[in-house]
């Protein structure tokens, strides 16, 4: 990457950035706990339907959601190269399901952007930024948004 | 660091609980017939701690009630009182009330003075104290600051005093010793306010190892002070009793302090030293200034006296050793004499072995902490619990590919994995037992429900508890409580007979109610039997008929009745009494005690009396669990849930409605649930015939028919939350992690039945059978 | 003036109570449970002043006293006796068993420091 000269630069943010539903996201590194390779996920009775199901994480029950489903994206075949990245958000672990991940990179906060109002589609709410890296957009998805409502109940 | 106050009240409230619990182990054995003086002291001191403490914290109502106790105590203590049973039992309903308000005290909430004052009034009666409004008023409460700072202003402490010794000093002259400042001492010292103190110390002052020195320094903290000291007596150094004080003084207090302030200095030597107080205008400044000396009496820091076998002091000033024994003299002790001087290390006199207890036992370890108990947060516990459940589980994990590998069971590997198998068993244990404690605190308040529900009825009873040292896991604990109380009060009620039924049939009048614990195979079992005239079958029966619960041709064995009495609802009672039958009933009691993954049996002897068992998991960490399939997941049903499991056959399976099932089991109907289908994995299946449901007792009583795909295993899972990852999911207790790493989900058989749809067919026009 | 303190009371929360009030008035405070417990500690520390409570298991405070000035080299150390009653009769049985003073429960910090200075300074 030839941006990314700049690490460690106190005014850049550093994103994982990853393939999901054939689209270019982002979250930030320091939410990020480890990435791990798919595994057959324990189905939860009347869960939405982004909720793969929970897996064992050493020992801890872990969430995982199926990351392209809650965007509403294209949903590809689960397949063997799936990845999980385990992500901190607060109190709350969760797996996020995506296709690949793509690279570490490192954005001056002010190559960051708001996500534009036009956008109607639904993934345009799991955006908290947009940047662009060689050409390409970089979406930076909104944990919080992405979370499953806590405590819900679906009878 | 939090208040050091709070965490001291606290931690109060817990020595309460500690020394209630004494109090009733006191009261058990004075019951027993236990006159020893140190029972009776335990007791005592039980009642007198919780009122020290309380009157600490500034808790009247407490202060009050465990005084008033405490002076009957004291009686007792003291054999002005003897006390029989009955004065025994009205202490039991003391220790009680004195529970109810440490425990009001502790939550901010209060006792009505409608139930402590007739328990006082009772006691005062009997024991024939009357209340002493002297003494009460005598103890009151001076709350402990809670700004502790504010007292003592910061780091010193002490007032900020100059030392007597840096004063400026007068000659040997005849005029009073000015401790004021320069300036000050110009002016005529009587025309300010004070008083003059004549001070002589008689020689039990010294031994009572009280020191003039220092109420002469508490008294300079009031005010301007001047010290003339009188020497006049002091004999000749070769015939000065070193344990009489041959000194007295006149000391000048210029204080705008009232004389009680000024006599609170001297309140420990009232009574062993002459002590004339006057107000300043009034008196002279020495009694008679012509024949006493005057000194620079106040010396350094050493005692002015210490009347030490050793050497003769206080020394007289060797420059005027001379003068004859009415002349003025400087008397002061040698200032430089050495502390260490006067406390040699003696030879061990005779009065160093008068008894036993005066030579200390030497100990190892640290002496100024209490020998204590370490306190820890009860989350780092849960933490280790967590750790361990992973420890289990991990290890159960790798027994699983032990065998599949094909390993023999002779190997090195195998055998190593048992012994690491035994080790994680131990140390699952002992962090369980982390997290228990003695089930006594819990025994203890059954004592106190006999007490109440035996006297609300008019029954003599008589509780007994075995293995109150049975430990067990603090939340279960806390948890048994109602159940528990439920079942006492239960036994008293329903399960003893009157006096007068009792005498009739040659039983002794007093009732007896029996509650024990203990460890039994990996379980707590905890029993409550009475030895009353036991369960009427027949009217049992009867009852469940007329009600409606069972088919009234239904074959019964005696346990199948027994068990009736767990359906909401039902009471044998002919009229609902005081004590039980208020919509509690032991419907109620089965689902607490099943919510903690136990167990409850009842055996029943007619004539002889009522037992009901109780088995509870160790620790609410693991549980008993039921590993069945369906729909190609796995999951864990709570065993103690289970009442039986059914092999559905075409004559059981009757069709209810469009979309429902039910099964037959001996005369009665159970509804038939799609385990699969209620959780949402599939649609309701064609047909169950062929299939395997389990049988659900429910915690309402009502039972339910749950059609699995297999039974895979039996076994103990370590129960890991969903609510702290995800939330909380229908029909879902928590999940566990299998052998094979994977997770599966713990059924909670009560919220899934509760919230079923009971759709056992699929959506289909039929036509319906009724069974 | 830092003065090192023996406490001794088989109350938890009195002890707690009172290492709070001599820490904070700058003194150094040394507890032990009762008499027993006290004399062990007295083995090992030289305390300007003893405080103690009355009614206690094992030792009471009489018992812990009457020993304390058995002992040649512990008794002249000031001795309070902790009581709930201001009754003169307890004083005199605490003075007659040697106490030095006393002090009334519940105390007030600034008084116990008192106290402390009228025996100890």
């Amino acid at each position: 990457m030839t941006d990314n000269d700049k690490l460690t630069s106190s005014s850049s943010i550093e994103l994982l950035s990853f393939r999901v539903g054939g689209q270019d996201y982002s979250v930030d590194i320091m939410s990020v706990r480890e990435i791990r390779g798919s595994a057959k996920a324990t189905s939860l009775p009347h869960a939405p339907f982004f909720v793969k199901g929970v897996i064992n994480l050493r020992g801890t029950v872990l969430p995982i959601i199926d990351l392209s489903a809650r965007l509403g994206l294209q949903t590809g075949e689960d397949s063997e190269r799936n990845v999980i990245i385990v992500v901190d958000l607060g109190e709350r672990t969760v797996g996020l399901m995506v296709d690949a991940v793509s690279d570490i990179l490192a954005i001056p906060s002010e190559e960051m952007q708001p996500p534009p109002d036009l956008a109607a589609d639904d993934a345009r709410t799991f955006v908290s930024a947009l940047t662009i890296v060689d050409g390409r957009m970089i979406r930076i998805l909104d944990l919080e948004a992405v979370m499953p409502p806590q405590g819900e109940e679906v009878a | 660091m939090s208040d050091p106050m709070a965490e001291i009240r606290a931690s109060f409230f817990i020595e309460c609980e500690e020394l209630l619990e004494s109090l009733q182990d006191g009261l058990q054995l004075m019951d027993d017939g236990d006159t020893d003086p140190e029972t009776i002291n335990i007791v005592f001191r039980a009642v007198h701690s919780i009122k020290g403490g309380a009157g600490a914290f500034g808790l009247d109502d407490l202060v009050h009630f465990a005084h008033r106790f405490e002076t009957a105590m004291d009686e007792v203590r003291a054999g002005r009182f003897q006390p029989d049973g009955e004065a025994i039992r009205l202490f039991f309903t003391c220790a009680d009330v004195l529970g109810d308000l440490v425990r009001a005290a502790r939550d901010d909430d209060a006792v009505s003075s409608e139930v402590t004052d007739p328990v006082l009034e009772k006691l005062e009666k009997l024991v024939g104290v009357e209340e002493e409004s002297e003494e009460e008023l005598d103890f009151t409460p001076a709350t402990l600051s809670l700004d502790l700072s504010l007292d003592f202003g910061g780091d010193a402490g002490l007032p900020n005093l100059p030392d007597l010794s840096d004063l400026p000093m007068a000659g040997a002259d005849e005029s009073p010793l000015d401790l004021s400042s320069s300036e000050e001492a110009t002016e005529p010292l009587v025309a300010s306010k004070g008083f003059t103190v004549f001070f002589k110390p008689e020689p039990a002052l010294y031994i009572s190892g009280n020191e003039p020195l220092y109420l002469f320094r508490a008294l300079r903290d009031l005010g301007d002070l001047a010290v003339t000291c009188h020497a006049a007596s002091l004999p000749l150094l070769d015939s000065i009793d070193p344990d009489i004080g041959h000194l007295s003084w006149t000391l000048t207090v210029h204080t705008e302090e009232s004389e009680q302030t000024v006599r609170e200095v001297f309140e420990f030597v009232d009574g062993l030293c002459q002590l004339d107080i006057t107000p300043l205008a009034a008196a002279p400044v020495a009694p008679s200034p012509a024949s006493v000396a005057v000194v620079p009496a106040l010396p350094p820091l050493p005692p002015l006296v210490q009347p030490e076998p050793v050497a003769a002091r206080p020394a007289p000033d060797p420059a005027s050793t001379a003068t004859p024994n009415d002349a003025p003299v400087t008397a002061a002790p040698k200032p430089e004499a050495p502390q260490e001087e006067a406390s040699p290390a003696p030879v061990k006199s005779s009065a160093t072995t008068t008894s036993e207890g005066t030579t200390p036992t030497k100990t190892t370890g640290t002496p100024t902490q209490p020998r204590a108990t370490v306190r820890v947060d009860l989350e780092r516990i849960d933490r280790l619990v967590n750790l361990v459940g992973e420890l289990v589980i991990n290890q159960a994990m790798l027994s699983q590919s032990v065998t599949e590998a094909g390993l023999p069971p002779n190997s090195p590997v195998s055998t190593g994995l048992e012994e690491f198998l035994q080790l994680t068993r131990d140390i699952q244990e002992s962090v369980m037992m982390i997290r228990a404690q003695p089930i006594k605190s819990l025994f203890q308040r059954m004592g106190r429900i006999v007490r109440e529900s035996s006297a609300s009825v008019g029954k003599e009873v008589r509780l007994h508890t075995d293995g109150e040292n049975t430990e067990v896991d603090k939340t279960v604990i806390e948890r048994l409580a109602d159940p528990l109380t439920h079942m006492i009060r239960n036994a008293v009620d329903h399960g003893l007979e009157s006096p007068e039924k009792r005498l009739a049939v040659d039983k002794s009048r007093e009732g007896h109610v029996t509650l024990t614990a203990q460890h039994r195979s990996g379980r707590i079992v905890i029993e409550v039997s009475d030895d009353g005239a036991g369960i009427n079958r027949e009217r049992v029966k009867a009852k469940a008929i007329e009600k409606g619960l069972i088919p009234a041709e239904a074959q019964l064995s005696d346990g199948d009745i027994d068990n009736l009495l767990f359906l909401p609802g039902f009471s044998t009672a002919q009229e609902i009494s005081n004590l039980s039958g208020r919509g509690v009933g032991m419907d109620v009691v089965k689902s607490s005690i099943q919510a903690l993954g136990g167990r409850i049996a009842i055996t029943s002897q007619e004539g002889k009396g009522t037992t009901f068992s109780i088995s509870l998991p160790l620790t609410l960490a693991v549980l008993d669990g039921m590993v069945v399939r369906v729909a190609d997941e796995t999951l864990v049903v709570p065993l103690n849930a289970i009442l039986e499991t059914l092999t559905l056959t075409d004559d059981d399976v009757k069709a209810l409605g469009p979309e429902t099932h039910v099964v037959q089991i001996r005369g009665g109907f159970v509804p038939l649930l799609d385990l699969g289908a209620e959780l949402g994995y599939r649609p309701p299946q064609e047909s169950y015939v062929g299939g395997i449901a389990l049988l659900i007792g429910q915690e309402d009583g009502n039972r339910a028919a749950l059609a699995v795909d297999a039974i895979e295993d039996q076994r103990q899972v370590v129960i890991k939350g969903l609510e702290g990852s995800y939330g909380r999911v229908p029909g879902i207790a928590a999940a566990t992690i299998l052998g094979d790493g994977q997770i599966a989900l713990i059924l909670d058989p009560t919220d899934l039945v509760s919230q079923a749809s009971g759709r056992t067919r699929p959506r289909k026009p039929q036509h319906a059978l009724v069974g | 003036m830092s003065l090192e303190v023996l406490a001794v009371d088989d109350s938890r929360t009195m002890r707690d109570m009172l290492n709070l009030a001599l820490s904070s008035a700058g003194f150094t405070a040394h507890l032990a449970e009762d008499g027993i417990h006290g004399l062990e500690v007295l083995e090992d520390i030289e305390p300007d002043v003893i405080i103690t409570d009355i009614n206690m298991p094992r030792m009471d405070g009489f018992g812990f006293i009457d020993a304390v000035r058995s002992e040649d080299k512990w008794s002249r150390i000031p001795i309070l006796v902790l009581t709930t009653e201001s009754a003169d009769e307890l004083k005199a049985k605490a003075r007659a068993a040697g106490a030095t003073g006393w002090i009334v429960k519940p105390f007030d910090p600034a008084k116990l420091v008192k106290a402390l200075q009228m025996v100890a300074g």
